[in-house]
């Protein structure tokens, strides 16, 4: 069976703000998980669905690290195993509930979809920058009503920035700055880069870095599908290069990352951080730059959903037309595509049958 | 071309496959591992021919270029 996202992944679920002692409901790829932590911190992410009578377990509480059904109180362990049924002192051996591997690495709590067999905690892609201590880090997730994949286009063009994103981060150069595109094929990266000179620098920039007059601007971008996708930006004084020992500190670094996870077929979360090495404890540097890129990520948001209800009628095999900004999409694409067959054929989903 | 190395480069990377959108012009260059070149002005078909290695590319290595042996750099 052919499903719409790669399966056999690791994917962002949440930050690890948000898997607390509270219940938290998520659905990823299809699946409808809730999270939470145990009492010593651990994140826990299990089916959200009652083996019962299929009650949403996120819709249920806590008794210290066992969650208690809502509805009539099967009770389950932190490794999804029933352990309590109300009434009766045998508790039926298939009674349990599917647990994910989860690992809590650079702010993010990854969960792997597919056959816990194959899941490898060192295949996790990196973002360190998010959670070190000499940069500082604002974030968010927005709800796309849209399938992953436009946003994939959308990050791996950044073209648009010129049209879409004028006044925050789009300047007429952005379009105008032809593209390199790289494939490392063994570790499956797809990197695009964007150098521009002596260029206009935009307010997004500006007003962060104190940057007075044109910049040099690079947007090296490192996406490794499905889920992570990073964008190197270095922005500095025209000329200003980095040194032949690889110092670079005459410039400005913002690592804009963000984590695309298919919530469903047509729906994506988006998450993005935007972590910097400058101004680290402005105050106001931080508000700035998380209110810009919200508006930047909105603006996306609502492009996306509405080009979702353009595909969603859209006959299958609809010509599209690809020119040389799509060079690095058009890689992306591919390698989800290979992802997808790959976990595909690893992969029959199975939906518990308990009884 | 670039004459800085690529981030790809820097970081180590294999690439697999290089496509340099031409400066000052609509044409695309790419370049696959095994030292094969080609010009395009499509993206789509420059991938077809990129990624359907080793086919037609034995004829494409220009006299010069590194060997494929040469260009395999080193993960880290
Ligand atoms: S549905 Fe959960 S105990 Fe009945
Ligand atoms: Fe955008
Ligand atoms: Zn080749």
């Amino acid at each position: 069976m052919r499903t719409e996202f790669p399966r056999n992944q690791w994917y962002v679920a949440a930050y690890g703000t948000e898997v607390s002692r509270r219940l938290l409901a998520r659905k990823i790829c299809g699946e409808a998980i809730v999270f939470y932590r145990t009492s010593n911190g651990e994140p826990v992410a299990l089916a959200d669905r009652c083996v019962h009578r299929q009650y949403l377990l996120s819709a249920s509480a806590l008794d210290g690290d066992l969650l208690v059904c809502g509805y009539h109180g099967f009770t389950y362990d932190a490794e999804g195993t029933c352990v309590k049924v109300p009434g009766q002192h045998r508790v039926p051996r298939t009674a349990r509930v599917k647990k994910y591997p989860v690992v809590e690495q650079d702010s993010f709590i990854w969960i792997w979809i597919g056959d816990d067999a194959a899941a490898d905690p060192q295949s996790i892609p990196r973002a360190p920058w998010l959670a070190a201590k000499d940069w500082t880090t604002v974030c968010g997730m927005e709800p796309l009503a849209a399938r992953y994949g436009l946003l994939v286009d959308n990050l791996l063009d950044l073209s648009h920035e010129t049209y879409l994103h004028g006044g925050y981060i789009g300047t007429p150069e952005v379009a105008e700055t032809p593209i390199t595109t790289e494939v490392d094929e063994d570790h499956g990266i797809v990197f695009v880069s964007r150098h521009m000179e002596n260029v206009a620098c935009p307010p997004f920039y500006a007003k962060s870095t104190g940057i007075e007059g044109r910049i040099d601007r690079w947007q090296d971008i490192e996406y490794r599908p499905p889920c992570l996708y990073l964008l190197h930006s270095r922005v500095a004084p025209v000329g200003v290069q980095p040194g032949a020992d690889g110092d670079d500190s005459g410039a400005f670094h913002v690592e804009v990352v963000y984590a695309i996870t298919p919530e469903t077929e047509t729906s994506t979360h988006d998450f993005w951080a935007v972590a910097r090495d400058f101004a680290l404890d402005d105050e106001s540097v931080s508000g700035f730059l998380a209110e810009s890129n919200r508006t930047v990520v909105l603006q996306d948001v609502a492009a996306l959903n509405l080009l979702e209800t353009v595909i969603v009628n859209e006959p299958p095999g609809y010509q599209e037309l690809s020119i040389n900004i799509d060079t690095g999409g058009l890689a992306a694409r591919r390698m989800l595509a290979a992802q997808i067959v790959a976990g595909d054929s690893m992969h029959a989903p199975a939906t518990a049958a308990t009884g | 071309m670039a004459s800085r190395p690529s981030r790809a480069q820097l970081q180590g990377a294999t690439v697999t496959y290089r496509v340099d959108w031409v400066l000052g012009t609509d044409l695309l260059h790419g370049r696959c591992q095994c030292g094969a070149e080609r010009e395009s002005e499509d993206p789509i078909e420059l991938w077809q021919w990129l990624t359907g290695h080793p086919v037609g590319h034995e004829q494409s290595w220009s006299s010069g270029q590194p060997t494929p042996h040469d260009l395999v750099a080193v993960g880290t």
